[in-house]
């Protein structure tokens, strides 16, 4: 049990898929403006991820290891995640209209993005069982949740702020994001 | 020959996927803390990018058109593990050192972009070019951060150490520092007006999605595609709706010539009534 709230801990914080890790990176730039939406986007990374950890472990375990097809890894998962994807998307469409409402429009942006894929990798190249998989899926994608907002409400607040003319738009955002990525580096001292 | 060159220089320079599009930011920002690193990287996503292109180009009639993007990711990926095989193989420090971000070149935008927005639609062999060029402008673009990267933060470059110890700035060899340095450059770009995607002043690509990767994640190509049919779907309504009316139009005007004869015809009856009595 305590090894298990340590992955997750060590997931969500210590190495931060995106601060540490750069993985997902694209929508962590690109759907921060709005606390709302990006609260949107989190709900539907860890929903994915968790799945996603579910379903590749799976694979892992009792199709590319009993063939010994090891190496075919990145296709298998890739192709995984995004019929995934597709299916979750048809699924909620059809019985589950209000979280289709909440988390909808994110889905299909999340396909291919690098921090599923990352961590289903992670979790093949750390040998976690099926239980530590889940749990750093979980962790990964609580910790993608936790950056994106704070990035948004950062984001908000500094929104009527006079920035130099250079640094508006992107580079302030980067700066940031930057300055964010050294205060979660306090976070390592966390775990040992 | 003369179009091949030109994609080159316009892979490398008026289109570079780094300092312009603002593209693969992933692998950018996590793989620059060497100058090594950089070229590294920048040379394996270029060689997935040239045969993926090639592969994509010559099937590109073969493909059906509604199941293109998975087929792409099964060829980007074939090509991917290839390349991480060969480095496994013979180059086992550089192998290490990108770790994970060598299978993750399969969800780098740059190349499912390339292959939607230029390889779907052109001959192999510019295609091919194609991926030369864009590849060799994104190697140079992780070179240059990852040399400054190298100079601020670890006094070296290429591995060559000539800043003293006391004289280096850690933090840019961390993860901050990537995105200080990404900063520093998109604010010099702003200075300068250079073109650049963060500041607008570069034209939307002609893709359903603007081609703005910033706010996708490769599958935005799926939307894409949802946002063409649409498009699509529109204007074959506006044409049948089009042709209906012209349809309508015609069968109006025969009607209304019928009618105009038909009534001359009676007019004449008419006439002729009136004439015999």
């Amino acid at each position: 049990m305590k090894e298990l709230i340590l992955v997750i801990v060590g997931a969500a914080l210590v190495n931060n898929i995106i601060l540490s890790q750069f993985q997902g990176l694209c929508p962590f730039l690109g759907v921060s403006k709005k606390v709302d939406t990006s609260l949107g986007m989190g709900g539907a990374v860890i929903f994915v991820i968790v799945l996603a950890s579910i379903v590749t472990n799976l694979i892992y375990t009792f199709v590319l290891v009993p063939f010994d097809v090891t190496y075919l890894q990145t296709i298998a998962f890739i192709l995984v995640i995004a019929a995934l994807v597709q299916f979750v998307e048809m699924f909620l469409k059809k019985n589950v209209p209000s979280l289709y409402q909440a988390l909808g429009v994110f889905l299909p942006l999340i396909t291919t993005n690098c921090a599923v894929l990352g961590s289903a990798l992670t979790n093949v190249q750390k040998e976690y069982n099926f239980i530590f998989s889940v749990a750093n899926g979980f962790g990964t994608a609580v910790g993608f949740t936790v950056a994106i907002v704070l990035l948004a409400s950062i984001r908000e607040s500094i929104e009527d702020n006079d920035i130099p003319f250079n640094f508006q738009g992107s580079p302030i955002v980067l700066i940031t994001s930057g300055l964010m990525a050294i205060a979660f580096m306090g976070f390592s001292g966390l775990i040992k | 020959m003369n179009k091949c060159m030109e994609r080159i220089y316009n892979g490398i320079v008026k289109e570079n996927p780094t300092f312009v599009l603002m593209l693969g930011m992933c692998p950018t920002l996590a793989v620059t803390t060497t100058a090594v690193n950089g070229v590294g990287m920048g040379l394996s996503t270029t060689a997935v990018l040239v045969f993926s292109n090639l592969i994509i180009s010559a099937l590109r009639k073969i493909i059906p058109d509604r199941v293109r993007i998975p087929a792409y990711i099964v060829i980007v990926a074939s090509l991917v593990t290839i390349v991480q095989l060969l480095l496994q193989a013979y180059v086992p420090s550089l192998y290490s050192s990108l770790g994970i971000f060598i299978p993750l070149i399969v969800v780098n935008c740059i190349i499912l972009g390339r292959a939607e927005a230029y390889a779907a639609k052109n001959g192999p062999l510019e295609s091919a070019f194609d991926g030369i060029g864009m590849g060799l402008g994104f190697t140079v673009g992780l070179t240059c951060i990852a040399i400054v990267r190298e100079i601020l933060g670890a006094g070296a470059v290429f591995g060559v150490a000539f800043i003293p110890e006391d004289f280096r700035i850690t933090i840019f060899g961390l993860a901050p520092g990537a995105f200080f340095v990404l900063a520093g450059l998109t604010a010099l770009q702003n200075k300068f007006k250079a073109p650049s995607a963060t500041n607008g002043s570069v034209p939307r690509s002609n893709l359903a999605c603007g081609g703005n990767c910033a706010s996708c994640s490769g599958a935005s190509c799926m939307s894409n595609h949802a946002a063409l049919e649409v498009v699509r779907e529109k204007a074959e309504a506006e044409a049948a709706a089009a042709k209906k009316a012209a349809a309508e139009k015609a069968a109006a005007a025969k009607k209304a010539a019928a009618g105009k004869a038909a009534a001359e015809k009676a007019a004449g009856q008419d006439a002729q009534a009136a004439n015999k009595e």
